[in-house]
């Protein structure tokens, strides 16, 4: 509360006659909250924004025993966790700021992956796909499903439309991503979507003929890079044993041809890399980056079932991204500028009004209706995931194939449709009471796969183990620690 | 402090008129809604509307016509297409528009719904419908080159259709200048006065419209009106909703600076749609005479809260300035974000400013700080000035 002031002339009211009265009823508004430690709660409003109060007040909060005029009541006030009588503008506000929060699905699907090959020249353990042999061609995606794939995504009304190429690897068909490309080009002429293009590649195939046209037609890169040399190499085998080389090598052609920023790279955590998060993060930066997407394997391709790849508990994961984002905060307050993308993602839910397009932290799921999935023979999957699980023999997520089925079809088949109404968090069970509701999502096909039910069980969850301890551990550095706040602010 | 009121003698004859100033060669067209200015370099010449006698010509041949003024040395600035109203009965010239200022700005009514305890143009309940007319006449005579022009009051939109006709009148005469009104926006809580207003179509509008507090009860009492809060916030929606520019401004005072970083907050969470974010010195004008000791804060003592704000919003990526601050009473980080803010007519600097290096990237004082400024005023050396490339505001990634 201000301090005492010197009174206004007499011809002005002072702020007291404006002030709610103390005592006088409050209306909670919509919230949630969660334990955040053994004296604190952390609430979540409506819209996402987020408070930490001792466990007392939250009591005396719900019991409607805040004293009015105090700090806290006017924190809550200001952050539309409370209305009192007279004014309810926040209604008003709340409403604008979950549409805003929801705004992407207006949009509806943006994301295309087509998987133009199956074969692959590296055999890494954690392979999602059933990699095939250099000379199975069998495995690759013929011109016509290409063309139906190219008219199929043309049916979305997405403004903005990403195709991304995936394999197998797919550099290794790259007359048929030319074929794409340019189908699509000349398709837009008449369409002017913002269309981008993006190469998942190892870059081990890579060409300096291939790079001139990428480079003419603006098609970005994106990589593996798991480590240093010697994990990046355990984990990604090939022939020779040099898959980091040639990834190193590749990446420094790809920004001489196309420019330092037109290269990403992704990691994969596995067993191994656990014990290693300075020297995989030290990787990156020594590489040029400013980012590094710690990413857990995910437990359920083809070489975790085959036995290939250990699987890891959440907790072990968790340790190892606490130890990195530790390590890259100490980075940024020595003057070395770089970020966590699965923090940033999650603090931008946080700290910001605006939506993030991160198909696995939706409410419903991104499945179908953030992106979709073309394999190689036309079958047409909800997300990466459901085509990795598909290549197990699961094909619950298969929504259809191009040969058959049109956008209509497939958009509004029961396969989606019935997933997705499951994947609200704001109706799931245990989601609809947790205060990470609003930063969270609900990953079905992971709950499928781990637990043989798309809603899943969440108490035995790694999903939600995994995110509440990422969600746990943020609002700690944001609140507690000053110095990791300073450097977390700048990631948003 | 340039004049922009003068005394004439007076004409109990005449109707009062708005004409735009024709002064030195190839001035003016000559036409009947032009006055021209004869200051003895030129001979006047015949087809104008009226005759402005620069000092020394009070006594020559055309003193006498009932259309020539003699005008007082303080009226010496008036330029070529300046527009002046002159009211021959009070004997009184108003400058309207100066063609060669970056601020000109039209005062359209001097009533207002709202009692601000720091407001530098205390409303007053008089019947000033001359006002709008006045400028209607006006504004086919300014510049077309005008780069900006600003509505202000009182309350604007109090006017209603006659606010709507000169926003018409600004979009068919002055098509390539921004226009940039001051509301309370207590208004725009009707939606059917947001949509009249975005139906206009004009070509380059901004609303700025004031916030004070996070709290509704807070900005009640600093505008001392119940419910204004939810009135302004909703003001905000409508006017967006219909596709009408705001911004935000921020006067800062010992009664809004205390809570600056959780409005910044507030305003990022909760108007990301807004244009452009202002947070002002205040102007020692009106009724912060009165108010002076609740009102008065050294700027050098809301530095942390200024900079947190700035910072909080920069980045979020709202566009925010600083206006009507002294660059030696900010951090250094918060220079690029400063604005040369305060209108030409009533800008001054001061004897620290003398030997300030800094004197030229700074946007000085009002006139009006001769009742207080910070004491922490104090000529910057060449080493603290800015290399052009500072210009854009960027900040730190770390403290």
């Amino acid at each position: 509360m201000p301090t005492a002031l010197p009174v206004l002339n007499d011809r002005f009211r002072p702020v007291e006659r404006f002030a709610a009265r103390p005592g006088r009823d409050y209306t909670l508004l919509p919230m949630r909250l969660i334990s955040l430690d053994a004296g604190r709660h952390v609430l979540t409003n409506f819209a996402g924004e987020y408070v930490v109060l001792p466990k007392e007040t939250t009591r005396r909060l719900v019991r409607h025993e805040l004293d009015t005029a105090s700090d806290v009541f006017e924190e809550l006030l200001s952050r539309h966790f409370v209305s009192v009588g007279g004014s309810d503008a926040a209604l008003d506000l709340l409403a604008v700021k979950y549409r805003t929060k929801q705004s992407l699905l207006a949009e509806f699907t943006s994301l295309f992956m087509f998987v133009v090959s199956l074969r692959c020249d590296h055999s890494c353990p954690y392979c999602q796909v059933s990699r095939q042999s250099l000379d199975r061609h069998a495995y690759d995606m013929k011109p016509d499903v290409a063309d139906r794939a190219v008219d199929f995504m043309f049916r979305s009304p997405s403004r903005a439309l990403k195709v991304e190429f995936q394999g197998g690897e797919s550099l290794l068909n790259f007359p048929l991503i030319r074929r794409i490309v340019e189908r699509v080009e000349s398709r837009n002429l008449a369409e002017g979507r913002d269309v981008q293009f993006v190469i998942a590649t190892n870059l081990a195939p890579l060409t300096d003929e291939m790079l001139d046209y990428c480079r003419v037609h603006e098609i970005v890169i994106s990589t593996s890079l798991d480590g240093p040399r010697e994990l990046h190499n355990q984990n990604r085998p090939r022939p020779g044993g040099d898959s980091h080389k040639l990834a190193v090598r590749g990446i420094r052609r790809v920004r001489e041809a196309l420019g330092h920023d037109s290269v990403a790279a992704l990691m994969t955590t596995t067993a191994a890399s656990l014990a290693q998060p300075r020297e995989i993060v030290d990787e990156y930066v020594r590489q040029g980056f400013s980012c590094v997407f710690l990413r857990p394997l995910s437990p359920y391709g083809f070489a975790v079932k085959t036995g290939l790849a250990r699987k890891y508990a959440a907790d072990e994961w968790l340790e190892f991204y606490r130890a990195a984002l530790g390590y890259i905060i100490e980075l940024n307050l020595a003057g070395t500028p770089f970020r966590e993308e699965y923090s940033s993602l999650i603090l931008r839910k946080m700290l910001t009004p605006f939506p993030t397009g991160y198909v696995d932290l939706q409410s419903p799921a991104g499945l179908g209706i953030a992106g979709l999935i073309f394999n190689y023979d036309g079958d047409v999957y909800a997300s990466d995931e459901a085509r990795m699980l598909a290549e197990t023999g699961d094909r619950k997520f298969r929504l259809g194939n191009l040969a058959v089925d049109s956008f209509e079809d497939v958009m509004t088949s029961d396969a989606l449709i019935d997933v997705l109404s499951e994947t609200m968090t704001e109706g799931v069970p245990m989601c609809v009471d947790c205060g990470f509701q609003p930063y969270c999502g609900s990953d079905p096909v992971y709950h499928h796969a781990t637990q043989g039910d798309v809603v899943g069980f969440k108490p035995t969850s790694d999903f939600c183990r995994r995110n509440m301890g990422v969600m746990r551990h943020l609002v700690r550095l944001l609140e507690d620690d000053e110095r990791a706040a300073s450097v977390l602010e700048t990631w948003i | 402090m340039i004049k922009l009121h003068a005394r004439l003698e007076k004409r109990l004859d005449a109707e009062p008129f708005v004409a735009r100033v024709a002064r030195g060669r190839g001035g003016g067209r000559g036409d009947l809604r032009e006055v021209q200015f004869v200051d003895g370099q030129d001979e006047p010449s015949p087809g104008y509307g009226g005759y402005l006698l620069a000092e020394g010509l009070e006594e020559g041949p055309w003193a006498a016509r009932p259309d020539a003024w003699p005008i007082p040395e303080a009226l010496g600035h008036l330029s070529d297409g300046d527009v002046v109203r002159i009211s021959p009965r009070s004997g009184e010239l108003w400058v309207m528009y100066r063609r060669g200022s970056t601020s000109n700005s039209m005062l359209l009514t001097e009533r207002c719904n709202s009692y601000c305890v720091m407001c530098s143009q205390p409303p007053r309940d008089v019947a000033d419908d001359h006002l709008v007319r006045s400028y209607l006449e006006a504004i086919p005579l300014m510049s077309r080159e005008t780069n900006e022009l600003g509505i202000t009051g009182g309350e604007p939109t109090l006017l209603g259709d006659r606010l709507l006709e000169i926003i018409r009148k600004c979009r068919d005469h002055l098509p390539e200048t921004s226009l940039h009104m001051l509301s309370n926006g207590r208004m725009f809580n009707y939606l059917s006065l947001s949509r009249e207003v975005a139906e206009i179509g004009h070509p380059d509008l901004m609303i700025g419209v004031p916030l004070y507090s996070d709290l509704p009860h807070r900005h009640d009492f600093v505008v001392q009106a119940d419910g204004a809060f939810d009135q302004t916030i909703r003001g905000l929606m409508n006017l967006a909703r219909c596709g009408v520019s705001v911004e935000i401004r921020v006067v800062l005072h010992r009664q809004t600076v205390e809570r600056l970083p959780q409005l910044a907050r507030f305003i990022a969470r909760n108007l990301p749609f807004a244009d452009h974010v202002a947070l002002m010195g205040l102007e020692m004008m009106g009724f912060v005479r009165m108010n002076l000791e609740p009102l008065w804060i050294d700027p050098a003592d809301y530095r942390p809260q200024l900079t947190g704000a700035v910072e909080h919003l920069h980045r979020r990526g709202m566009n925010v300035s600083i206006y009507n601050h002294q660059l030696c009473v900010l951090d250094r980080g918060l220079w690029p974000f400063a604005r040369k803010s305060i209108s030409d007519w009533k800008n001054e600097y001061v004897d620290e400013c003398v030997a300030c290096a800094a004197r030229d990237h700074c946007g000085g004082f009002f006139a009006s700080s001769s009742l207080r400024r910070s004491s922490r005023i104090r000529p910057l050396t060449p080493d603290m000035i800015p290399p052009e490339s500072a210009t854009s505001p960027t900040l730190s990634a770390t403290p």
